[in-house]
């Protein structure tokens, strides 16, 4: 298959869809996620039944990317050409046979039901009220990412195909100014104006990068759009290079992603085979290519200098800003560097206009975020919303509220840079301000729950031990300060804190952002600042009061036996340092100086005879 | 003095000699790369080929960055600095059973920090350490993505999701030659 022209395009997409049988198509979602918690012999059990049945008529199984369904992988959705639809969650082989026989006409017995929540705004109405609307995601889950015939069936480059034909390069940074679009990978700023900065500077070689090094824990939407739809950001990165006159694209992956980089290296040779990277892309004297480039486990390198400092063969160590990239990135030229949601979202608003894109979100954040749920949360999985929904919404109708029924405490965005948001601002609309007057940040997107048994001291005194970790220790403030946060804090969760230190914590934490070199030491002090302005109160029992109110800090944890105890000797049975004694059928007792604090005996333990304060 | 210049053998020569088939290998792609005698730009290629020596020898030992040396002509003291900043690069060998414990966000609110321990005292070692009989290697990775399955703990490409601390001895003994 080879195309050369945007009527080559248009004649392919209409053969693809007319040859396209009129069958219920099987969708099975097959990220890694979906891979681990078994997806694959579900996915095989679908075609062995059809094929013993006779059905091939009437069935098509598709392997598709993540869906966002985590919580109840392995996940399927039914759906014909009428758009009717059925998604199943929990699914096991042993349910096949009667998911088959059952269709689209009615539920399956003995299967589980999902609701789907969210609707797309290029190709329906909302007429159900869904809270999601998926743009980047628009084909994660639908499409085979393998084939770059179901991309292309999908009004599939498209986008790049009018760009090239009816705009001028700077009129293509200009519509992305218009449309509002700004960077998903957590700063916000204008993509349109980053572009346009980069179009500006002189003739000559220029670079795009894709920026897929995903690092925030917890978060893991660029993963599903590069397993489930990498055409959506090679197009992108071509119109991109288009704009800013670069020839070379490149994407900088985790090698910790070992089937988004198969899929991506898949998806290149695919669009290149097709001519659809090349030499005079769709018969325009455009010509772009794109490499992959792997990270190798540095937080650090999301930053874009360091980024591009690791792609040189560096070290990734960021450097002073200016000269941003765009003047100055990539061996001195100019470079732009983008997220692979910010270039998920391009393709449509060129193919369907700014005017369309700013009508979904807010007035200053356009358009829509991914975002990751996770934590003490009863739907994990990804979520699609228009900027300017509540975090209610997405964690109590999305998120279906928290695990086991427990109280919510708080919800982490923006990862380890980000902070905590509690119940008073729940229903504070989202957006890049709205959460940074909040003391949080957008972040890449991750948003982890928290119930009442996790403690606020100790989810600080993690993020500061992942910055320390990540601290590429260039500037001191960085390097030092955040060393010096970590260890005043974990003298707190073991009880050894002083009334001072919350003052040190504070000042402290002010100097590192004021004086940090890039944004990761820049952000690092706002987990402890959010809890100490949140949860005042925790950091004051640890202190005052040596006890911590979630019982996390096992240093300030003891376990004792009441006087439920039967004598059955279970716990001293199962004690790994034998610290429990006693004689059969009376109270045991435990030695606090050779406690551990596993708390081994109190889960053994049958009669609720254990108490941990 | 062990930096290697007084020794006849060249790093090479002893790599070869030790694993022929593996070194073979290395040579073969770094033969492939489009290399000269400018450094910033054999530079580029650093990583790449980091990657496919650590996937070949499971490790990067002094012979091997020495070898990249000599042919990427960079100094050991780079490609020093360059393996001990990324956590993906290790110069020490690892255990045939790699165990990773997933400890990011999702999985450490759901209580990763009491599997690392119970899998520390089951083996005996601390995290980051092989035990002696070189069977296993503990380590914690930071989120693998699975965050529905929290806490995720992967030996290989295996994982295990919604793991418990009663659930450790069970993984370990899943582990067979």
């Amino acid at each position: 298959m080879m195309i050369k022209t945007p009527s080559d395009l248009n004649a392919i997409q209409a053969k693809i869809n007319a040859g396209t049988p009129d069958k219920t198509q099987i969708l099975v979602s097959l990220g890694t996620c979906g891979i681990a918690a078994g997806g694959s012999p579900v996915a095989a059990a679908f075609r062995k039944n059809i094929t013993e049945q006779g059905l091939d008529n009437e069935y098509e199984v598709i392997d598709v990317g993540c869906m966002g369904l985590c919580f109840c992988e392995p996940s399927i959705e039914l759906k014909n050409a009428d758009g009717k639809s059925m998604i199943y969650g929990h699914v096991t082989c042993e349910q096949v046979p009667a998911i088959l026989a059952a269709g689209l006409e009615k539920s399956a017995e003995g299967a589980s039901l999902v609701k789907r929540s969210w609707y797309y705004p290029e190709d329906e109405e909302n007429t159900e009220n869904a809270l999601q609307a998926r743009i980047a995601l628009r084909n994660t889950g639908r499409i085979n990412p393998e084939h770059i015939e179901d991309y292309l069936a999908r009004d599939g480059y498209q986008a790049l195909a009018k760009v090239l034909t009816t705009l001028k390069p700077d009129e293509v940074s200009r519509q992305l100014l218009d449309a509002g679009l700004r960077g998903r990978g957590g700063a916000g700023f204008p993509t349109g104006k980053k572009w346009q900065f980069a179009a500006a500077q002189p003739k000559g070689q220029k670079y795009i990068i894709c920026n897929a090094d995903e690092g925030d824990p917890g978060a893991f939407m660029d993963r599903a759009v590069l397993e489930g739809d990498p055409h959506s950001v090679l197009e992108a990165m071509a119109i991109g290079g288009y704009a800013i006159g670069a020839d070379t694209g490149l994407i900088y992956i985790r090698a910790e992603y070992p089937l988004a980089i198969k899929r991506l290296q898949i998806a290149i040779d695919q669009a290149s085979d097709a001519g659809l990277l090349g030499n005079n892309i769709l018969g325009s004297d455009f010509t772009f290519r794109i490499e992959l480039k792997y990270g190798a486990g540095a937080f650090v390198c999301g930053e874009e200098t360091a980024l591009i400092h690791s792609i040189e063969g560096k070290r990734g160590e960021p450097t002073f800003k200016p000269p941003f990239p765009a003047v100055k990135g990539l061996w001195g030229k100019p470079t732009i560097v983008n997220n692979v949601e910010t270039l998920a979202n391009v393709a449509a608003i060129f193919r369907k206009g700014a005017a369309w894109f700013k009508t979904i979100g807010t007035a200053t954040s356009p358009g829509t975020k991914v975002f990751a749920l996770a934590g003490k949360i009863k739907n994990v999985g990804l979520v699609e919303v228009p900027m300017g929904i509540k975090l209610r919404d997405i964690i109590f109708t999305l998120g279906g509220g928290i695990f086991a029924d427990r109280k919510f405490k708080a919800v982490q965005t923006g990862g380890p840079s980000g902070g905590c948001i509690t119940t008073k601002d729940l229903d504070t609309p989202i957006d890049y301000e709205s959460l940074k007057a909040l003391g949080s940040m957008m972040g890449s997107g991750g948003m982890i729950v928290m119930d009442e048994d996790t403690c606020m001291v100790n989810i600080a005194r993690f993020f500061l031990e992942f910055t320390v970790d990540e601290s590429c220790g260039k500037c001191t403030p960085c390097r030092i300060g955040n060393r010096r946060l970590y260890e005043i804090l974990t003298k707190i969760c073991e009880g050894k804190g002083t009334p001072e230190m919350l003052t040190q914590l504070r000042e402290l934490g002010q100097v590192i952002k004021d004086t940090a070199l890039c944004g990761l030491g820049q952000t690092s002090p706002n987990p402890v600042l959010s809890t100490l302005n949140n949860f005042a109160d925790e950091y004051e029992a640890h202190i005052f009061e040596h006890r911590c109110p979630a019982g996390v800090c096992t240093a300030l944890l003891n376990y004792t036996i009441t006087e439920k105890c039967v004598g059955c000797g279970m716990c001293a049975k199962n004690c790994p340092v034998s610290c429990i004694t006693g004689s059969p059928k009376t109270r045991h007792h435990i030695d606090q100086s050779k406690c551990i604090k596993c708390g081994a005996c109190m889960q053994r333990c049958k009669f609720g005879a254990i108490e941990k304060k | 003095m062990s930096c290697g210049c007084e020794e006849k053998e060249s790093a090479l020569e002893k790599l070869t000699r030790l694993e022929p088939e593996k070194t073979a290998r290395l040579t073969a792609f770094i033969d492939k790369l489009p290399l000269g005698n400018n450094v910033v730009s054999n530079r580029a290629h650093l990583i790449v080929t980091l990657h496919q020596a650590q996937n070949i020898f499971g490790y990067l030992p002094n012979e091997i960055q020495q070898v990249i040396a000599d042919r990427l002509k960079l100094s050991r003291s780079e490609i020093y600095g360059v393996i001990t900043f990324y956590s993906y690069f290790t110069d020490k060998p690892i255990g045939r059973f790699k165990i990773s414990i997933c400890c990011g966000t999702a999985c450490f609110v759901k209580g990763a920090s009491k599997i690392v321990e119970q899998f520390c005292r089951e083996l005996s070692i601390k995290e980051g350490e092989t035990t002696p009989d070189g069977r296993f290697f503990l380590g914690i990775l930071r989120c693998v993505g699975a965050c529905s399955l929290a806490p995720v703990v992967m030996v290989n490409e295996r994982i295990y999701g919604n793991v418990t601390p009663e659930m450790v001895s069970k993984i370990i003994a899943d582990c067979k030659d």
